[in-house]
């Protein structure tokens, strides 16, 4: 295998795991502060509607992003209202909204661009344009290491740029700053918040909303940058495997990059070597797509080791002593 | 000219649906003193702190601070007027270290670094000023419970309190522990901070406050001079009625051995060794009390005797050897062997909650002929039965239906009591049994225990509260850290031997003498 070939599917894994990372920083957020999400599939999917649907009628994919995180932020919103200040039990609002956002695409893609419930192809110039870092095609002669700098460093998207730089944003609000350190406390201890004066509702809401933001985006990836538009069911249990590589993180940013790039990984190997040929026997092409999957059953079951969730996790808080 | 008042409370009344928590309540607490309040479970005392902390809106009633009318929708304006609560159940986030926990909510600006240095330097200040030594990198699971309190004060403090509520702080503090925490508090009074000290123990009113108001029933009904009342009549005015203080008991009669334990070890799921090869003898007509602070290894001798942990070594009971892996061993087993068992979590081993009276007062003892032939059971004598229970033990109220979790922490302890000695167990095994109780409760329930013993059978007590060891045991064996350290006559002995065994000191006489 030449160094092209692990160039290539190392740059698909970065594509790959741009959509998985945006996601799990955004359940790390809220599973931070003690709002289980099972719905981070749901709000991607919602964004990537909206970002295509808007991006395609105005030809403007900028505002096609605010609409994915505007429709994400409106599907947050419910699971805050129904988690958080009515009390409800977190799985179940979540898996409710998985359901809504899927039913609810589908229905208005048909209603509006009338062609089976996705959205027309957006225009490549409609779309988020790859960006050629600095000095990328003088360095590209420079042996090793301007191929990876060239081929795998450059040439991609505003938005997994962003994605990437969220990592360690994220790590130094949780760790350096005030609503960091709040944030982990309420996820822990709530009570401890609330008797130290602090708003719990409000720290969960805020948690939920910037969840909300990074599933926008998420979404928006897919659909404006990763593909050309809107498809029923586009995410494909996206939202599942970033809550799997949160886990496996143990709910940690930096953790999170590794195991959505191990997640991208698999994923890109899985799209690139369709047919192995091990002496005469076919590894079938439906058991490569399934290895990301079942590696990821197999990792958290095995390999994870003890994962230990925010205490107050899943739990709403009710004042009590 | 007279003194303004620290805290002034004037007409507090707080209802939750039906139930008046509080009802018309009026208190002055002075500056620079400690004031105790004390009154059985449920009088009210928490719910009035709850209110002066911002947890819960009072219905009617004014709050005064400092000669200023207040108003104090949330905690947030509570740490405004300067008050700091210490709660029953510690606040505080486990894996945060101690200074992110001081800081967390009183940060000085939106970076963390400039308050954690600040915290870091106001501690050292505080811990030299109050003996409120806590290593402020360290996480707060790895610290003793009596370092976390420490923690709960500290916070108050770096908050500028100056009126301190402390909610029964020393229910959780062993004998040593619980004198630092008063030369703590006694230091801060020295400073001129107001403490409110809510507690049921009697002896602690009488040690450090200055003034102490009793509630019953939602109401206040005294406040007088500490120096100016004693126990007997504190105990009056909390019940309502005059109350033994001292358990009435005649000298044991100890008769042939009935539990004969030797070289028992316990090891717990995640391989620590629990028990380390425990010798202990109960004979038939005598209280032996395990006292000890809780966690070394008393819960788990309880659970391998009643027959919910395997164990190697010996446990004989009329001098026939005990099954401790085998099928034998299980409560059933040890039930039908004439062991009787009041477990120390009455909330999770010795009750099902959300099930009626008459259905907990026959679990354990289900399989017999009294509840029904075969598959079915007889419920309406079951009802009855338990009916007659619940009145021999003075169960209020008397209702079988009732669910247990609506009957009080004293009754709920009646109802499980009256299971167990009424199947005239040999042996009765007791953990706790006045954990969370009334005081008018403890005293029946102490009466049925000597009772028991009265009656030829043999009793073994476990219980963290050193003054309920100290008065219902014929004989004492205190441990520590999985194993017995020494046996005691409780006329021979005193809290601060049995404290210092507690602390795992082998030989605190000699220690004592030098």
């Amino acid at each position: 295998m030449d160094l092209a070939v692990i160039i290539q599917v190392l740059d698909s894994s970065i594509r790959l795991s741009t959509p998985l990372l945006l996601a799990c920083l955004a359940g790390l957020f809220s599973e931070r502060a003690g709002i289980f999400d099972i719905g981070l599939e749901g709000k991607m999917l919602i964004s990537a509607f909206a970002s295509a649907a808007f991006a395609f009628t105005t030809g403007n994919v900028w505002i096609g992003l605010m609409a994915g995180i505007g429709a994400s932020l409106a599907l947050s919103a419910i699971h805050g209202l129904a988690s958080i200040t009515f009390r409800g039990n977190q799985l179940i609002s979540g898996v409710a909204l998985n359901f809504l956002a899927s039913g609810l695409t589908v229905l208005i893609a048909q209603n509006w661009f009338k062609q089976g419930g996705r959205t027309p192809t957006i225009p490549e110039e409609q779309r988020f344009q790859d960006i050629t870092l600095p000095f990328a095609d003088a360095l590209r002669d420079v042996p090793v290491f301007g191929p990876i700098y060239s081929d795998l460093i450059s040439g991609h998207s505003a938005l997994a740029y962003i994605a990437f730089l969220m990592v360690p944003l994220t790590w130094w609000v949780l760790f350096r700053t005030r609503f960091g350190l709040r944030l982990r406390a309420v996820g822990e201890a709530p009570d401890a918040v609330d008797t130290a004066g602090v708003s719990v509702i409000g720290l969960r809401f805020a948690a939920v909303g910037t969840c909300g933001v990074l599933c926008g985006i998420a979404g928006a990836y897919l659909a404006t940058s990763l593909q050309a538009g809107f498809v029923k069911e586009m995410t494909a249990g996206r939202g599942y495997i970033a809550l799997a590589a949160l886990i496996f993180a143990k709910w940690r940013p930096w953790y999170a990059l590794m195991a959505c790039l191990l997640f991208g990984f698999l994923q890109a190997v899985a799209l690139r070597f369709q047919n192995i040929r091990l002496g005469d026997f076919v590894i079938p092409v439906q058991l490569m797509e399934a290895l990301p999957y079942i590696l990821t059953v197999v990792i958290l079951a095995g390999f994870v080791g003890k994962a230990i969730p925010p205490r107050a996790g899943g739990e709403p808080y009710v004042k009590e002593r | 000219m007279t003194e303004t008042a620290a805290i002034e409370l004037k007409g507090i009344s707080k209802a939750f649906g039906p139930v008046q928590a509080n009802k018309d309540i009026s208190i002055k607490v002075m500056p620079g003193t400690i004031h105790g309040i004390i009154g059985e479970n449920g009088a009210g005392k928490s719910t009035l702190m709850s209110i002066l902390y911002g947890f819960y809106k009072a219905d009617r009633g004014e709050i005064w601070i400092n000669g200023k009318k207040t108003e104090i929708p949330d905690s947030q304006a509570a740490i405004a007027a300067g008050i700091g609560m210490v709660f029953q159940h510690f606040k505080l986030v486990q894996n945060f270290s101690v200074l992110e926990n001081v800081i967390l909510g009183a940060e000085d600006g939106a970076l963390l670094r400039p308050s954690l240095n600040k915290a870091r330097g106001v501690l050292k200040h505080l811990a030299e000023e109050y003996e409120l030594q806590v290593d402020p990198e360290a996480l707060i699971e790895d610290l003793s419970v009596g370092h976390q309190q420490r923690v709960e004060i500290l916070k108050a403090l770096y908050r500028e309190a100056d009126i301190l509520i402390l909610d029964e702080p020393t229910g959780v503090l062993t004998p040593a522990e619980a004198d630092h925490l008063f030369r703590i508090l006694n230091g801060l009074r020295e400073e001129g901070k107001t403490i409110i000290l809510i507690t049921h123990k009697l002896r602690e009113i009488m040690e450090i406050t200055d003034t102490v108001s009793v509630m019953r029933r939602g109401e206040m009904t005294a406040t007088v001079k500490t120096a100016e009342t004693n126990p007997e009549q504190l105990a009056e005015l909390m019940v309502g009625r005059k109350v033994l203080l001292q358990v009435d008991k005649v000298p044991a009669k100890p008769a042939e051995p009935v539990l004969e334990v030797s070289n028992l070890r316990h090891i717990d799921e995640d391989g620590v060794e629990r028990l380390k090869g425990i010798d202990l003898t109960v004979r038939a007509g005598e209280i032996v009390g395990i006292a000890g602070v809780s966690g070394n290894g008393q819960s788990e001798l309880m659970h391998v005797l009643g027959g919910y942990g395997h164990a190697t070594g010996s446990i004989k009971m009329n001098g026939q050897e005990l099954d401790l892996t085998g099928k034998h061993s299980d409560g059933r087993s040890r039930r039908d062997r004439g062991i009787g068992h009041v477990p120390e979590d009455r909330h999770h081993e010795g009750l099902i909650l959300n099930f009626s009276a008459w259905e907990n007062s026959v679990f354990g003892y289900h399989h017999g002929p009294e509840t029904g032939s075969g598959m079915l059971m007889d419920i309406k004598a079951m009802k009855q039965e338990a009916q007659a229970k619940m009145d021999r033990f003075d169960v209020r109220p008397p209702h079988p239906w009732l669910a247990a979790k609506n009957f009080s922490g004293g009754n709920q302890q009646k109802i499980v009591l009256a299971r167990e000695i009424e199947r005239n167990p040999d042996l009765l095994l007791i953990g706790q049994p006045t954990r969370g109780v009334d005081i008018g409760a403890i005293e029946f329930i102490h009466q049925q225990i000597v009772q028991l013993r009265d009656a030829g059978k043999a009793i073994l007590l476990v219980s963290v509260e050193l003054d309920e060891i100290m008065s219902l045991s014929d004989r004492i064996a205190v441990m520590f850290d999985g194993q017995i350290m020494g046996e005691r006559l409780p006329s021979e002995t005193d809290q601060t031997e049995l404290g210092l065994l507690m602390a795992g000191v082998t030989n605190p006489k000699e220690l004592a003498h030098g």
